[in-house]
């Protein structure tokens, strides 16, 4: 908090610091108070500078009010009594001027931050981004890695102060992919691609969730991100190609299936890895594409090949 | 619930599987027990009120004075009883669901499932059936008579609006013993709601719900807004209103621009659930992105619906208790105005999250930015009413006070999040849950709870009982304060909205400060029932039927109360803003008129069409859900041929002789010239019949 500016900055840097220290007691960090890469960190300094700013509007409130019922209480005969006085122009103009002020500031600093933290912006970073697709199902989350091959489920590995370039699509209901510590939400939408960009600036494990309420499993639709350095990726990517297996279309059909990681999981029988995560060594080309386009064929998709909707069936796939 | 069943054609899918009772008697589990427990309080309460009114004979006097009433007071009054019935079903699933957060790590006594009806319908009636009806009831009470008019425009269709609220409420209450409401929260967001993810009842009874009680709301809209520009007094101009008024009528604008796109987004999702439409389905170009544009075109206006006319009952209250004309009048119009505008431009903000580029988040961004720029002018000229005022403690001003605290910290989580990169962070998470009950609670709640305390003598002839009042107001202060402002800080911690359950342990701490804080809301929803009792009892010692209070400045002071069924003997004069005031210090109030100044007043005739349209799309309602066609063609003829009939009626109103008001107003003021008027230091005692003495500042020192 050394260089941020705006007046109250102590005061809410002190709150800050109180939320940071609470949700800092687990391993697993899932704030953006928090933050482990530039994204976040920015979007934690513009909280600040927004609520610093507004506390000019706001202090007088919280200072005036209790003088003001003290001083004009009913019984207090010194004070003086102006039934009539209902108009000052010189306070309307600060009462109006001081708060079009403080917005005019805001909305100059939303327009640079939204414009510099635009999710569709790649970040500039010493190493050649990493592609990731991330595809959101009943309950749990897909990451394909397509450049490397590999796939896996609920587990997010990224090498440190490398870009990440997500793309991202939903193949069931609408759902919202966050990761609190790296960077902002952003929808997935069955038939249509997201984008989202991430750095992490420190190897750590991050708490990523599904924010959009998606039914029963909703809670449980959480991942871990895991920022590690270039070697651990290779050796992660390496024990993901060792110990995973396949993700064909039938395999995917299942997959898709309504369930969390750890349902999944059983259900594919798959060894390696925590006990909701699954690790694919291959994967379908274009799979990615293909999850988008299934929508837009122009056909009916019926029940039975929608993956979440209520008479999904994983082998329909193959019999139609 | 399968079509081979004999009946199907009879009963459709309704079997004898929608009743919760039974799960509960195959799975005993808590969560089963809770929703049979639900089911059967609704049983139970519905029996009890029948048994009551049939003990008690009230069945005539109900139909008689109250359900084929057209009288806008009597119609407003059933308004906030509807919504109060409502409040505490909403306030204890409220308590259920918080109670399930602080014991939700790893598990909790409730299943998701269950959870999520929860939360569906708690958002579904706070907002539906408890904020709008009570709206609707204060302003449909007040409102005519500030303005110096005998009634709405419409009184019929005044009926036909709280009849269709009450549709919908009902429809509600009956998904808790038929059946389930929807689980995909009171947004209702397709795919999830749609036919293929959503196939049962739940997002039926939400359509149906939300469609009938949105067209109520819509005509409500109209009426309220006719009846301001049709309906005012001699010389009461437009800059003469009283601000309640203006904020009255920036709602009715909002509702009859906002409450549409609602209406039309839930009857689309009902063409794509009913006649295979594709409108927000996943294939065949549906779009859900479309829905959730057309529902917060209306959501985000809806909040200052809601908000305005609380804005408005501070702007009453904070100058009468003040003792002073309201600060910056036309400041304040203008501020409410722009608040009304620029409410329809900002939907966005509710979803800066899709994707979309950033300059059309900057657009929507810097939009709802400036919609603090007005709100702030309202706290400030508030603020500067109390300047050189003499302020009395009351429980209204105590309800302004937490307003002016807690409001403001919601209006800077406001401006937090109108910043698109903010928000990318804290949406759909407890910071937003956070932030919206803090506008609605301190805001909207707080506004119509000190408009209840303030106007319920006009109502009843006797005032709300003053130590329990207090009470109430400091429950709802520090119960609000300790159930929402952790989750401020539990929304920084990640924690998402509609978490059933959880794993992160550091959660806890804040969600049991929170239950403790919803444990206090419920001591205070329960203080209002008592306090209420505790009123009725000692009617006799809190009696005002002078109708003048609180000293108030405007024309609803000037009737007895409560007022005759035409509100005002001889329709007033206005000569200026706060006319009532003026009429007191310059002797024109009170005055008595001679004796041709009477007249025949015409007032509409009582009709139960009303009854007949709520009764009509409730079986409506139902027979949509359970899919039973010929009951529904057989509910919509009917209303058809009720309207028919009504259209051959010739005569729909009687005359109220002027000898008949002409007695009752003078043996009011023969009442007033008797009485001893109070000082307001003996404002909340006995001694206050509701005549006040006149307070200018050359008098003080003969009120000390």
């Amino acid at each position: 908090m050394k260089n941020r500016q705006g007046p109250g900055r102590f005061l809410f840097g002190l709150a800050a610091t109180l939320f940071i220290a609470l949700a800092g007691c687990s391993d697993n960090r899932s704030s953006f108070l928090d933050p482990a890469g530039p994204i976040a960190a920015a979007q934690k300094a513009h909280l600040l500078e927004v609520i610093g700013w507004t506390m000019i509007a706001i202090v007088p409130v919280f200072v005036l009010v209790p003088l003001m019922l003290w001083r004009y209480r009913y019984r207090n005969a010194k004070a003086r009594y102006a039934p009539d006085w209902a108009f000052s122009g010189l306070l309307d103009t600060v009462m109006w001027g001081v708060p079009f002020l403080i917005v005019a500031v805001l909305a100059t600093l939303l327009w640079y931050s939204t414009h510099a933290l635009d999710p569709y912006k790649p970040i500039a970073s010493d190493e050649p981004p990493l592609e990731v697709r991330v595809v959101g199902l009943d309950w749990k989350w897909l990451f394909i890695y397509p450049d490397l091959g590999i796939a896996t489920v609920n587990e997010l590995a990224i090498p440190e102060n490398t870009s990440v370039a997500l793309d991202l699509t939903s193949d069931t209901v609408m759902q919202s992919f966050l990761i609190p510590a790296l960077a902002g939400q952003i929808y997935t939408m069955p038939g249509m691609r997201t984008r989202l960009h991430l750095l992490a600036d420190e190897p750590g494990r991050f708490e990523g969730m599904n924010a959009q309420f998606t039914g029963t499993g909703f809670t449980k639709q959480k991942f871990a991100t895991l920022a590690m350095s270039r070697g651990d990726f290779d050796a992660w990517v390496a024990r993901v190609r060792a110990e995973g297996t396949p993700l064909d279309a039938a395999t995917y059909a299942r997959l898709a299936a309504a369930s969390t990681g750890a349902e999944a999981k059983a259900a594919l029988k798959a060894g390696a890895g925590p006990q909701d995560v699954i690790y694919f060594s291959s994967v379908t080309p274009d799979l990615f594409a293909e999850i988008m386009h299934r929508y837009m064929q122009g056909t009916p998709v019926p029940p039975k090949l929608q993956p979440g909707a209520v008479g999904y069936e994983s082998d329909a796939e193959e019999t139609r | 619930m399968n079509t081979d069943q004999p009946l199907h054609w009879l009963l459709g899918r309704l079997d004898i599987s929608a009743l919760p009772i039974l799960p509960a008697i195959r799975n005993p589990t808590p969560s089963e027990f809770v929703a049979a427990g639900a089911a059967l309080a609704v049983i139970v309460g519905a029996f009890a009120a029948l048994a009551f009114l049939t003990w008690f004979r009230l069945w005539t006097p109900l139909w008689r004075d109250w359900l084929t009433s057209t009288d806008h007071k009597r119609i407003g009054i059933m308004y906030v009883v509807l919504a109060i019935v409502m409040m505490a079903r909403g306030v204890i699933e409220a308590g259920v669901m918080r109670t399930q957060q602080a014991f939700g790590l790893g598990g909790g006594f409730l299943t998701p499932e269950h959870f999520s009806e929860l939360f569906t319908t708690h958002g579904t009636i706070m907002i539906f059936f408890v904020a709008m009806p009570l709206i609707a009831g204060i302003v449909n009470y007040i409102m005519p008579l500030q303005i110096g008019a005998r009634d709405m425009s419409f009184p019929v269709m005044n009926q036909i609006s709280l009849g269709l609220t009450a549709t919908g409420a009902a429809l509600v209450m009956i998904s808790l013993v038929l059946a389930q409401f929807s689980n995909g929260t009171w947004a209702a967001y397709p795919p999830y709601t749609g036919l293929d993810f959503n196939p049962g009842t739940g997002p039926d009874y939400w359509i149906w719900t939300i469609v009938f009680s949105g067209i109520g709301s819509t005509l409500s809209g109209i009426n309220f807004a006719v009846t301001i520009y049709k309906e005012r007094a001699p010389g009461m101009t437009l800059f003469r209103m009283p601000v309640f008024c203006w904020t009255v009528l920036c709602t009715a604008i909002i509702m009859i621009f906002a409450l549409p796109p609602l209406t039309v987004a839930a009857l689309m999702l009902g063409a794509d659930r009913y006649l295979d439409f594709h409108f927000f389905t996943n294939d065949l170009g549906g779009n859900m992105m479309n829905f959730v544009n057309l529902f917060w075109l209306f959501g985000h206006p809806e909040v200052y619906l809601l908000v305005i006319p609380a804005y408005g009952v501070l702007s009453e209250t904070v100058a009468t208790f003040s003792g002073k004309r309201i600060y910056g009048y036309t400041s304040m119009v203008y501020a409410t105005m722009a608040i009304a505008v620029l409410s329809f431009c900002v939907w966005l903000h509710h979803f800066f999250t899709m994707g979309q580029s950033a300059n059309v988040n900057i657009v929507f961004g810097v939009a709802s930015m400036m919609i603090a720029v007005p709100t702030g002018v309202k706290v400030y000229n508030w603020m500067a009413t109390m300047f050189r005022g003499r302020i009395r403690m009351t429980v209204p001003m105590i309800y302004a006070i937490g307003f002016f605290y807690l409001f403001v910290i919601g209006g800077l989580t406001g401006v937090i999040l109108a910043n698109p990169t903010i928000t990318y962070q804290v949406h759909n998470t407890l910071f937003l849950v956070a932030h919206f009950h803090n506008v609605i609670i301190p805001g909207v709640v707080f506004g119509l709870l000190s408009g209840y305390h303030y106007w319920f003598p006009k109502a009843f002839g006797f005032r709300l009982h003053e130590g329990w009042g207090r009470l109430i107001a400091l429950c709802w202060i520090f119960g609000f304060s300790l159930a929402f402002l952790p989750l401020y800080a539990l929304g920084f911690m990640g924690m998402p909205r509609r978490t059933a359950n959880f794993t992160d342990p550091a959660y806890l701490p804040l969600l049991y400060v929170a239950l403790f804080g919803a444990a206090i809301l419920l001591v205070a929803v329960v203080s209002i029932l008592i306090q209420l009792w505790v009123s009725v009892r000692r009617r006799e010692e809190l009696a005002v039927p002078l109708g003048d209070p609180w000293n108030g400045r405007t024309l609803e002071w000037a009737t007895p109360s409560p007022p005759p069924p035409y509100n005002f003997a001889i329709l007033p004069q206005v000569r200026c803003i706060d006319d009532f005031a003026d009429a007191k210090a310059t002797g024109r109030a009170y005055a008595e008129p001679g004796a041709d100044a009477y007249e025949d007043i015409e007032m509409p005739d009582n009709t139960p069409i009303g009854v007949f349209l709520c009764i009509g799309t409730t079986v409506l309602g139902l027979a949509l859900v359970f899919y039973i066609w010929w009951l529904a063609i057989a509910s919509f003829v009917a209303m058809t041929l009720v309207f028919i009939v009504r259209s051959f009626r010739v005569s729909s109103s009687h005359v109220i002789p002027a000898a008949e008001i002409a007695a009752a107003h003078r043996h009011w003021l023969d009442q007033v010239r008797a009485a001893a008027p109070v000082t307001r230091l003996e404002e909340t005692h006995s001694a206050n019949r509701g005549l006040a003495v006149l307070e200018r500042p050359e008098m003080t020192g003969a009120a000390q």
